[in-house]
């Protein structure tokens, strides 16, 4: 039998800016990082600020990490996503409201307990409502980005008009568990006890979907399927049952964002998920579609831009978001690492 | 001609508004390789999307191991024992060689032995191994391609077009792979445009003209006549 000629490669030296081009997008968040550091006079308030725009960063990318991957791997364009954020609000709130005597209690764990209580069952509402969405609505309009905007936005339309039904029209406030409350003083700045927490939560999260994604069968059906959803098919998965799995674990996901987001806020309202789907969309499209990573790194730059310039130039932090995603679309057109092209 | 694999019967296929397939009647028997053979855009590649599920029947039947598959989905297809090289090789240009194969083993890990046996058809696959498969040549994608195909026992493999493209040597390794697999007894249907392969794999053929199958028979048979090669395909041996 003939086989094939092997070849045994030669590896020519790539140049410095060949090897550092794939880093560049890594890069972009130290680099920020030290912009602050040098525009901002005093090292108390970047600290501040630098652990301000990371919690917030990390919110964003836990709510949009589920969307990047609805968009890469099911092609939908999911403006109803807003929703899940806040049902996932209103259930973990309202859930936290009710374990007083744990949140009220000057104990870390039993405040933990609460708050982790209050996730599970955000989680939970906002997975089954994901599921029954992508059956009722999202399910007939696959392959149909028109119809796709307008049944989602009539679906974030419909539910929260249910949130005013069944939560009532006002804006409910709330305070954080007692021992999250406050901040702690590093290095002459002021840093929030629920920042840190927010900060931790977010990484956590992005390492598991990491791991999910580079290391389990499963993630690599996603992986594959963002690229090539018929090969994996024909190759004998069923991509479709992947697709409801991927839609139930993205909308619990904007459902922990919602907990997240209503207790760093200490309120929340039934606009609240539409509200944020600005700079959700903003993280996806810079980010990459379909990347996990590329949404990480793009929330992270949005959470540092708009804490830096509110600080800096506080008129120019509405349009400053719209700016980075205007300079990361001239620069990648793409997203910053796409997994799937844009279509 | 033994019991076949798989039988299309009046197969019709419409893509959008244009018929693309318009009643092919095929069998493929168990073992051996079947090729189908014709010109370009006369429905073979459609012929084996329309097998896999990929795109549906609108008419006629499709029985593959004697179970009626017309209106299986894809994935069941392939789990009931087809392999699938599709004409684009289907490749996932961002997973490694070895999450591409790994991927393909849908029943379980991968089977050393197996691997193994196809490190030493396909050597660069064990060179490129942890390599982005869509930094592989052409070539290294299509014995990708092949090799994942066959990284598992399966019952028949549809190939298409493995050799578009490539260089003679490679060519002859592709043809060197089938040929070991058909001597393990499996079943083959494949597309191939270059005739001299067609001829050295082939043991049945058919010929697709407008959508239909005009000529089926020993692939023998029809390379030993210039004159119907070139009135099914507009050819002869001796242009090849």
């Amino acid at each position: 039998m003939t086989t094939a000629p092997d070849h045994s490669p030669t590896m020519a030296q790539a140049s410095l800016w060949g090897r550092l081009e794939p880093w560049i997008p890594v890069l972009l968040i130290p680099a920020l990082i030290v912009f602050g550091f040098l525009a901002i006079p005093a090292t108390s308030s970047w600290l501040t600020l630098t652990v301000s725009g990371l919690a917030m960063g990390m919110m964003i990318f836990i709510m949009a990490s589920g969307l990047t991957l609805v968009f890469g791997l099911m092609d939908v364009i999911n403006f109803g996503h807003g929703a899940f954020v806040s049902v996932g609000a209103f259930v973990g709130i309202s859930i936290l409201l009710g374990l007083g005597s744990l949140t009220g209690a000057p104990s870390l764990m039993l405040n933990l307990l609460a708050v982790l209580l209050a996730v599970i069952g955000a989680m939970l509402a906002t997975g089954v409502m994901g599921w029954a969405f992508e059956r009722i609505i999202v399910k007939p309009v696959y392959g149909a980005h028109l119809k796709q905007i307008l049944v989602t936005m009539g679906g974030l339309i419909i539910v929260e008009q249910l949130i005013l039904v069944v939560w009532g029209p006002d804006e409910i406030f709330l305070t954080r568990p007692e021992t999250l409350k406050g901040a702690i003083t590093f290095a002459g700045a002021a840093i929030e006890k629920y920042r840190l927490l927010a900060v931790g939560v977010g990484l956590v999260l992005f390492l598991a979907m990491r791991w999910v994604l580079r290391s389990t069968k499963i993630g690599l059906i996603v992986r594959a399927g963002v690229q090539n959803g018929e090969m994996v098919e024909a190759l004998g998965y069923r991509l479709r049952l992947v697709f409801i799995g991927v839609f139930v674990a993205g909308s619990a996901l904007a459902g922990l964002g919602g907990v997240m987001w209503g207790l760093y806020q200490e309120v929340i309202t039934a606009h609240m998920g539409a509200n944020m789907m600005v700079l959700v969309f903003i993280v996806v499209i810079i980010g990459g579609l379909g990347s996990v990573e590329g949404c990480f790194i793009g929330a992270l730059l949005v959470g540092l831009l708009q804490n830096y310039i509110a600080f800096l130039e506080p008129k120019l932090a509405l349009i400053s978001n719209i700016g980075l995603m205007v300079a990361i679309l001239m620069w990648r057109p793409q997203g910053m690492m796409p997994v799937v092209k844009a279509k | 001609m033994s019991d076949p694999i798989l039988s299309l019967q009046g197969v019709c296929t419409n893509i959008a508004q244009y018929h693309i397939l318009q009643g092919v009647d095929l069998q493929v028997p168990k073992g051996g390789v079947t090729m189908l053979l014709g010109r370009n855009g006369v429905g073979k590649t459609t012929t084996l999307r329309t097998i896999m599920g990929l795109w549906r029947a609108h008419q006629g039947s499709i029985s593959f191991d004697g179970q009626d598959i017309s209106a299986t989905p894809t994935p069941a297809i392939a789990r009931s024992g087809i392999g699938f090289v599709p004409e684009d090789m289907g490749i996932f240009s961002d997973l490694t060689v070895e999450e591409n194969m790994a991927l393909a083993a849908a029943s379980g890990p991968i089977n050393p032995a197996r691997l193994d046996w196809l490190f030493s058809v396909f050597p660069p696959l064990k060179t490129f191994w942890r390599s982005e498969a869509g930094n592989l040549s052409g070539g290294q994608k299509q014995m990708l391609s092949i090799a994942r195909a066959m990284i598992e026992d399966r019952l028949l493999y549809l190939i298409d077009e493995p050799t578009k493209g490539l260089a003679p040597a490679i060519i002859a390794t592709m043809a060197g792979a089938l040929r070991d697999l058909k001597a393990q007894g499996a079943s083959i249907l494949l597309v191939e445009q270059n005739f001299a392969v067609a001829k050295m794999l082939g043991d049945t053929c058919a010929v697709m003209d407008d959508g239909r199958v005009v000529w089926s028979g020993e692939m023998k048979e029809l390379s030993e006549d210039a004159a119907l090669q070139e009135r099914l395909m507009g050819l002869s041996m001796e242009a090849t």
